[in-house]
């Protein structure tokens, strides 16, 4: 997994804050399996968000209790003003797109996307503007004769989105629509569905396990685990400053150290002591300490030999991994610290000229280290 | 920025206390009244006529209860009581020959190189075209009394355990071989290849990769051949001379000495060892899913000409014992009085002059054959589609789906009995029905519903289940997306069911046998009838009129998908 490259979600926050979707109290039980547990989660009128954890967590048991596919066992679902708990899903508003396309596969291009509007009994010649209007918008105007399993996974995907926003649904669902798909398709998907996104403003919600998916295309992600909501927030939120451990771990890489506090604002690791903010946790809870690879900086090891400088440690290169445009390194800290990786650009490997059991300072930055109290 | 919208869990909450009913839409409705209906029709055709037999056995003649007077006296009697050991050494030896003949047959047409492959299997397969009875006719003409071949039994006679041996054997050789040959062409290639770079040698190959991989197939085959040959009438009644067995036991009872409880008797004792094949073929099943939900690289066979030619001098003595049975009846049928006039003529083909039922008897099979094709296909498929597809009530899809499991652990012969008891009743509202075509429909799709509804599930299940999502959140109503989705995908399925029916139907005898009334007799019972009354060749005629017409349906059935397929691959091939 490389680098996490977070979208600029400043420059296309919403503006209007107004609820469109509103999930109270929800829980689903599967027999005796809770799938969903007592969540609640508020939506924005025109807002990205995306579901994440990892797979068992409820995402998609949540996403299609949304949709009415599998109803929840209890609470309640507000969309738009109106309570929809109890509504048939063909009585919802909303258009889905699923991992496997699920396009009709005896039916043309065309006709797929017409399938919902013919339901309209709209005039021939306005579905034929409409179906032809959506599939310029997600890019294959010239494939409308074709038959599904005559196109690539990316194709159908496409043809699968403008059959769900035919019918202008005020929701748009997507499950995991880009799993399927190959790296390089996967990537450009992801750009195309969030400007198709910018240019509709259609309220849309993504289930997804893979977190670069999460982090570049959502103005908020939904961190899920054990059907239960860990962290809702904006990307950077979410990835700068995570509400747990859970978190931490699972969006990019985290190196984790034990320690306890001695004194405000000090964790002891070890023999060392590391300064950083402990907020109003007691002395003497155990805690656990949490820093970023590309947040541990890397210099030669002579620069230890200037004034103990704050937060810096020796540390023994264990081993090299070239990842393209950086390197990972383990290292071995001093006692205590156990394995951490650093990310340090391939320049920079070789301006300090790192190898396996080259020695170097390595330092924690205050400003970049959290804690989180271990759970007694 | 830090927009915290997760709202905090109130305990004072009120709507998550209560549960969530989501309303039922039309939709629903519909496909719910559709999963009632079904299960009403099984429960009327399957279960009330079952329970009815059931009942029978424990009443004497004039009803009354008399507990387990009449099972007493069948054990004690002592012809009857011979008739299970007959039965079960009968349907024993024949599963066992079968089994050894069709795995190596199956084996040289799936993991060899032999030549004549595709020509070796349909031969093999000519017996599906005709009733049970062609075979013992045919037998008949080789080694009966005035049989050609008489001389080679040394002095052993037909007319019993040998005949109907011999016959099971050819009838029921295509069923064991198509599984087999399921069970073999699912081979995994990457086994062998690791076996071979282990330097295994072939024969221990054999017994540790191939023979595994088809156990269940195998099991499986044993199982339905049991089956088959137990619940057959049609082979023993001709073939069998005095030689008794439960089936014919049943017929005689009922139709014979219209002894109708001990008839109900029999009929259970033969549902017995049915019941329990199935159960244990259901059990055999289950394991095979497991076996094979690895993804798999198909298996390519190699050359190997000893192996090869010594298959292919096998398969060739099958095969021509095959085509010798079938060529015998042909040519019986059309000599003018056999052993004396061995002139040729169709003299043997004007039914209209001999007593079982005439041209009449065939044309009635015929309509039996396409109504059950035509009003059997859509019914199974109407009611496959509820199983798989019904939203939200699986009790009532589960209660649909056992009910279709049925009637395949119930015999023919059984079914016929229970039909009897059940539509003949005063009481009973449908009795109308006793005496017309509509049983033998309802008889005949009942008796292969099975099969028929495992094939459209199996169908069904190709589809990609989130149609009907996307359906839904498109607000198409769900027959829309039958019409024009769930039934043109499935149709070559559809339309191999309504074959399958159509040939059953057309050579079908044990449960017709007892429900055919002078106006509806039939062209497979016609043979039987004639046959009973000593008319060998006209028997043989009017099998081979079901194999004629059988063919014929087959190559159309042939044509047809190919045109459908050729019509609709650009959707499906590419």
């Amino acid at each position: 997994m490389g680098r996490i490259f977070v979208r600029p979600s400043l420059l296309t926050m919403p503006e209007s804050k107004q609820a469109y979707l509103q999930i109270e109290n929800l829980t689903k039980y599967f027999g005796e399996f809770v799938a969903v547990r007592e969540l609640s989660l508020q939506i924005n009128d025109g807002e990205f968000i995306c579901f994440l954890g990892p797979s068992g967590c409820g995402k998609t048991t949540l996403l299609r209790a949304i949709a009415g596919l599998d109803p929840q066992s209890s609470g309640s679902i507000i969309q738009d003003g109106k309570n929809i708990s109890n509504l048939p899903p063909s009585e919802r508003d909303f258009g889905i797109v699923f991992q496997s396309y699920a396009l009709f596969p005896n039916l043309t291009v065309f006709q797929n996307v017409a399938y919902g509007l013919e339901n309209q009994r709209l005039p021939k010649e306005e579905i034929r503007k409409r179906v032809v209007e959506l599939l310029e918008l997600v890019g294959m105007p010239e494939h409308t004769d074709k038959y599904p399993a005559q196109l690539s996974g990316g194709e159908q995907q496409r043809v699968a989105l403008s059959r769900a926003l035919a019918t202008s649904p005020g929701l748009l669902l997507l499950d995991e629509p880009l799993s399927a798909l190959d790296a390089r398709v996967r990537a450009a998907l992801r750009q195309e569905i969030r400007a198709l996104h910018e240019r509709l403003g259609v309220t849309t919600i993504l289930v997804t396990h893979d977190q670069e998916e999460a982090l570049s295309m959502a103005d908020r992600i939904v961190v899920m685990n054990h059907g239960s909501i860990e962290q809702v927030g904006t990307p950077e939120e979410i990835y700068g400053t995570p509400a747990s451990p859970f978190v931490a771990d699972f969006i990019g890489v985290m190196n984790f150290m034990q320690g306890e506090i001695t004194s405000s604002g000090t964790v002891r690791i070890g023999e060392n002591s590391i300064n950083c903010e402990t907020t109003n946790l007691q002395v003497g809870r155990k805690v656990r300490l949490t820093v970023r690879p590309e947040d541990i900086l890397c210099s030669a090891d002579s620069a230890s030999d200037q004034a103990e400088s704050v937060n810096s440690f020796a540390v023994k290169v264990d081993s090299l991994e070239f990842l393209g445009s950086f390197c990972r390194l383990i290292l071995s800290g001093p006692e205590g610290f156990g394995k951490l990786k650093a990310d340090i650009s391939t320049h920079q490997v070789h301006e300090l000229k790192v190898t396996q059991d080259s020695r170097l300072t390595a330092e924690f930055p205050s400003r970049n280290l959290r804690i989180f109290p271990e759970s007694s | 920025m830090s927009s915290v919208a997760a709202l905090p869990v109130s305990s004072t909450s009120i709507s998550g206390a209560s549960a969530v009913r989501i309303r039922i839409s039309r939709d629903d409705i519909a496909l719910r009244s559709g999963l009632l209906l079904l299960i009403t029709l099984l429960v009327v055709a399957v279960v009330f006529p079952l329970y009815t037999l059931l009942s029978k056995s424990f009443e004497d003649m004039d009803g009354e209860f008399v507990g387990l007077q009449n099972f007493r006296e069948y054990f004690e009697t002592p012809a009857l009581f011979t008739s299970i050991t007959n039965s079960l050494g009968v349907a024993i030896s024949v599963a066992i020959i079968v089994l050894v003949l069709a795995f190596v047959y199956a084996y040289a047409l799936t993991r060899t190189k032999m030549p004549l492959r595709g020509l070796f299997r349909g031969i093999a397969l000519i017996p599906i075209l005709a009733p049970s009875l062609l075979a013992a006719i045919s037998l008949i003409y080789w080694f009966g009394n005035q049989g050609v071949l008489k001389s080679w039994l040394f002095g052993a006679s037909i007319y019993g355990p040998i005949g109907v041996i011999m016959a099971s054997c050819f009838w029921v050789f295509p069923h064991a071989l198509m599984i087999l040959i399921t069970a073999l062409s699912t081979a995994d290639a990457r086994l062998y290849e690791a076996a071979e770079a282990l330097r295994t040698p072939k024969w221990r190959v054999f017994w540790t990769v191939t023979l595994p991989g088809a156990k269940y197939g195998i099991l499986s085959t044993g199982f339905i051949v049991f089956t088959l040959v137990i619940t057959d009438f049609g082979v023993p009644k001709v073939i069998g001379g005095r030689f008794n067995v439960l089936a014919t036991d049943v017929y005689k009872q009922v139709v014979g000495q219209q002894n109708f409880e001990m008839g109900a008797v029999v009929s259970l004792v033969l549902l017995l060892p049915a019941v329990v094949a199935f159960i244990a073929d259901r059990w055999v099943q289950r394991k095979q899913v497991a076996l094979l939900s690895a993804r798999a690289v198909p298996f390519q066979p190699k050359a190997d000409p000893l192996r090869d030619w010594l298959l292919f001098a096998f398969c060739s003595i099958i095969a021509f014992i095959f085509i010798a049975m079938l060529a015998m009846a042909a040519y019986a049928s059309f000599v003018t009085f056999w052993p004396y006039n061995l002139s040729l003529s169709l003299k043997n083909y004007d039914f209209d002059v001999m007593d079982g039922g005439g041209w009449e008897a065939y044309y009635n099979s015929i309509r039996l054959a396409i109504y059950c094709a035509v009003f059997g296909s859509g019914l199974i498929f109407l009611g496959s589609y509820l199983v798989e597809k019904a939203r939200g009530v699986t009790w009532l899809r589960t209660i649909l789906h056992l009910g279709a499991m049925l009637p395949l652990a119930v015999p023919g012969l059984v079914l016929g009995i229970a039909y009897i008891f059940f539509f003949n009743h005063p009481d009973n509202p449908f009795g109308f029905l006793y005496g017309t075509m509509g049983i033998l429909v309802i008889c005949t799709i009942v008796h292969f519903y099975t099969v028929s509804h495992l094939t459209c599930i199996t169908a069904l299940k190709q589809l990609d289940p989130e149609f009907e999502a996307v359906a839904l959140s498109l607000k198409t109503p769900v027959w829309r997306t039958f019409r024009k989705v769930t039934l043109p995908v499935c149709l070559p399925a559809l339309l191999d069911v309504a074959s399958y029916l159509f040939l059953n139907a057309m050579t079908t005898v044990s449960a017709v046998v007892f429900l055919y009334s002078p106006e509806t007799m039939l062209a497979s019972v016609a043979v039987l009838n004639m046959d009973d009354a000593g008319d060998i060749a006209p028997a043989a005629a009017m099998a081979l009129m079901i194999v004629y017409t059988s063919a014929c349906f087959r190559i159309m059935h042939a044509l047809l998908s190919r045109y459908l397929k050729r019509r609709t691959q650009v959707w499906r091939n590419q």
